[in-house]
């Protein structure tokens, strides 16, 4: 009998939603796991780093790894799944682009830091204790590992031979992209394994997509009642549906609510940021300086909405004066 | 002493002393330990090789507080829901009720009983994840059963294949109560000051009606299954009450008017370790009552009580250590909100001595009893006329300044805290998730399973599962702090002698 192609899967700094869709999805496609031998899930299976490490190089076929890249131990565990897989899948936005971890590119390590152990509200303590690295108590010593000062998406630190996007994905394109691996039936290396279309096209709103749309101001979601039917942008309200993937179902617009761009943008866009910032400030009405200013006053994030998920791996990636690593 | 452990002692007092000679050079830790997972505990012997100290660490820290800074307080609930791909409904639900408070808006009748529906549905299935998948089969399986059968595969084969099915399908419907309302079941967005984005069709309302009598039916299930394979084994009662898995401490829940149990919204009240009442108060109020401790060995902070002051890691009368979740939710109400779980609650109490419940492994069967009470409640919800309201949600029209929500997680209180400029852009957030608070218990209860369990130098080999029962009865949703799912946190054991040089290192399997 063939030995079935061994499959892993990983996790490095995120919150186990991802996690969650590939269990909504196991019944689904037992056709799927049935083909498999699943060789390395800590989430749910006992086979541990040894028994990966225990393998010859190359011989897992595919690993799907989920989670941004933030301290040295996911960096090596990044490092040592490479070696191990045919396929290095970057899974969900985490791994794809950074994730909502990577936001935290705009503040320091010591910020960061600083705040949580010494400055919250409800913190107590005067002698400003901070997790160690290595603590020693009475000659017994812990240790613990060390944060970067960044967040990284996966192939800020090794080599990835495709994407499946989304926060989460959806369990229907996880099956897909599974299938696709299985089946050797892959578009070129590099490639995300979503439809390469705006989500736009998928959204029960497209016919009512303005063509032509000025911006005379724009609404915060919870500053008007929200039309259930209406394309967002006709209502004023920023959704990132043009520069944003399509192969979620239009989820989120389905709830009635705006899409925030989790699925990264399409193939053809360099920074979907960027792409959606210059689409919407050409068509803000207003021509002078001041009304321009009153209408952007309704975007008082515009990294937090052109780039929610997508910091870490854009033109920005973080802010100028921190160190890389 | 057996030869495997023999083996390792001669190896590590051989270490000991080789270091010893190189100026007492410290061992370092391999990294293999912390690239295992997201626990780690770490034991040191005495002299006579019992357990001297151990310490449970969380090795990560995502700073959501800090990258919070800037945001318009309204994405705050889908923001905060990526704490937690487990429980982001909890996260979801807790920063919407502090954007009603920042903006102090009351969410409209309809608005507030569908984000009870959606909240009671997810308390349901999260509580069903953990009963059949997570921390149940220690028990449905049972404790001693081979690690490879300890798993839902394991419950399968013991409730039937049928049953198994039935727990999975019931699991997916009930998820899509969160669906339909909040779009996506892992991160929903259906949460906005005022109300809720989405309102139910009644076209699709009969479908949902259906869907909660078969909830309770479940729920009411789930129960039975729990008396006929742990409570008429009279091992496994024992096992629940006796003292190594027994911590005498507060505990905190919330309760509405009457003190009867809520999972949505109320006061928050504690009891103390005899279960008298020692305080009980608004949300608003919790930094008055809730302080955190720092220790250096563990990015995880460790809650107390704040007018108590921090007295180490003790338990009884002197301690300012607080338990969370469905066992200390049981203790510091006086009773469920609905008929049926009420009923199981009177049994669960006369079975386990009155209340309050210290035994911690009871949290397994008390998180039973709250299934019961989010079916009831989803019933009751879905049968209300007004749930298919258009009237969902309010504009708010307040000048915000600081908000403040609190929702009871599957895994206990969760705190969510914003202040913001008058734009509504967060100036500073605070967040307490539901493990923290119990972590400094979580912590006192692996020392106590190691202490009870290593003796002269002696490691039994039924040591990591019984460490991790007492952890696993928590839930411990370390993923909130890290990102492991509850019940399956991988988890290495390191175990020192008295020279502090690493005897033996205890992976998980």
């Amino acid at each position: 009998m063939p030995t079935k192609p061994k499959i892993g899967i990983y996790w490095c700094a995120s919150c186990g939603g991802c996690e969650e869709t590939v269990v909504d999805l196991a019944e689904d496609i037992l056709g799927v796991v049935e083909k498999v031998d699943i060789v390395f899930w800590p989430v749910a299976m006992d086979f541990k780093k040894h028994d990966v490490e225990a393998l010859p190089d190359k011989s897992l076929a595919a690993t799907l790894l989920n989670g941004a890249i933030r301290s040295s131990e996911q960096e090596e565990m990044a490092h040592m799944l490479r070696r191990k897989s045919q396929l290095l899948v970057a899974y969900g936005s985490c791994a794809h682009t950074g994730g909502i971890p990577g936001l935290s590119n705009q503040f320091s390590r010591e910020h960061m830091l600083r705040y949580v152990y010494e400055e919250t509200p409800t913190i107590s303590n005067d002698q400003k204790i901070r997790p160690q690295l290595k603590f020693q108590e009475q000659g017994r010593e812990v240790c613990l590992p060390e944060l970067r000062h960044v967040v990284r998406a996966l192939d800020q630190v090794v080599e990835v031979d495709y994407y499946i996007p989304g926060c989460p994905p959806t369990p229907r394109i996880t099956q897909a992209a599974l299938g696709a691996i299985l089946e050797g039936k892959l578009p070129p290396k590099g490639s995300v394994l979503a439809p390469d279309i705006a989500l736009c096209n998928e959204c029960p709103r497209k016919d009512t997509k303005p063509t032509n749309v000025a911006f005379a101001e724009f609404k915060r979601p919870h500053q008007k009642l929200l039309d259930p039917a209406l394309c967002f942008l006709a209502q004023g309200v920023i959704c990132m549906g043009p520069s944003t993937r399509c192969g979620c179902e239009a989820q989120c617009t389905k709830g009635n609510m705006p899409c925030t761009g989790c699925f990264g943008g399409t193939g053809r866009v360099r920074d979907q940021g960027a792409k959606m910032l210059s689409s919407l400030c050409s068509n803000i009405e207003p021509r002078d300086e001041e009304g321009i200013d009153q209408v952007l006053a309704g975007i008082p994030d515009p990294v937090g909405t052109f780039y929610r998920y997508g910091l870490a791996k854009s033109l920005l990636r973080r802010k100028v004066d921190l160190p890389i690593s | 002493m057996n030869p495997a452990a023999q083996q390792a002692w001669n190896e590590g007092a051989a270490r000991a002393n080789a270091a010893y000679q190189q100026q007492r050079r410290r061992y370092t830790i391999d990294p293999i330990t912390r690239l295992e997972g997201h626990g780690k505990i770490d034991i040191f012997l005495n002299d006579k090789g019992d357990v001297d100290r151990a310490y449970m660490q969380v090795p990560e820290l995502r700073g959501f507080e800090v990258f919070s800074i800037g945001r318009p307080a309204e994405d705050m609930p889908q923001i905060t829901s990526r704490i937690c791909g487990v429980c982001p409904t909890a996260h979801h639900m807790a920063a919407t009720k502090a954007l009603d408070d920042l903006y102090k808006v009351t969410p409209t009748s309809a608005g507030r009983k569908i984000r009870e529906l959606v909240y009671n549905a997810f308390m349901l299935e999260d509580h069903a994840l953990h009963v059949y998948v997570l921390g149940g089969p220690d028990f449905i399986v049972g404790p001693q059963a081979p690690a490879a059968e300890r798993n839902i595969v394991g419950v399968i084969q013991k409730v039937g294949l049928e049953v198994g099915k039935k727990v999975i399908s019931m699991r997916r419907r009930v998820r899509e109560i969160i669906s339909y309302f909040g779009g996506k079941v892992v991160h929903p967005v259906l949460g906005l000051p005022g109300g809720v984005s989405k309102a139910l069709d009644s076209a699709d309302l009969p479908k949902f009606q259906e869907l909660a009598k078969d909830s309770l039916e479940f729920a009411l299930f789930t129960n039975q299954v729990f008396h006929d394979i742990v409570l008429k084994n009279s091992d496994y009662v024992k096992l629940i009450t006796s003292p190594d898995f027994t911590h005498k401490t507060y505990y905190m829940g919330m309760v509405d008017e009457k003190n009867r149990l809520n999972f949505y919204d109320g006061l928050l009240r504690v009891v103390d370790p005899t279960g008298k009442e020692y305080a009980k108060f608004p949300v608003q109020q919790y930094r008055d009552y809730v302080a955190e401790h720092v220790e250096p060995w563990s990015y995880m902070k460790f809650c107390y009580l704040k007018p108590l002051g921090w007295q180490g890691f003790d338990e009884g009368p002197k301690s300012s250590i607080y338990a969370v979740a469905p066992l200390a939710r049981l203790n510091a109400s006086d009773s469920m909100a609905t008929p049926q779980a009420q009923k199981a609650a009177e049994e669960y109490f006369k079975t386990l001595g009155g209340k309050p419940v210290h035994h911690t492994l009871a949290n397994h069967w008390a998180r039973i009893v709250e299934m019961i009470q989010a079916a009831e409640r989803i019933l009751e919800l879905v049968n209300d006329p007004e749930i298919t309201s258009k009237d969902i949600r309010l504009v708010p029209t307040q000048k915000p300044s600081l908000g403040i929500g609190v929702v009871e997680a599957p895994r206990g209180t969760l705190f969510h805290q914003y202040e913001t400029d008058d734009r509504g852009i967060i100036t500073r957030a605070n967040m307490i998730v539901a493990t923290q608070n119990n972590a400094a218990r979580i912590a006192m209860s692996v020392e106590r399973a190691a202490k009870g369990l290593i003796k002269g130098g002696q490691v039994s080999e039924g040591l990591l599962n019984m460490v991790e029962m007492a952890f696993r009865a928590y839930d411990p949703c370390l993923g909130c702090a890290t990102h492991s799912l509850p019940g399956h946190l991988p988890l290495a054991v390191n175990l020192y002698n008295p020279e502090r040089q690493l005897l033996r290192q205890l992976i998980q399997k």
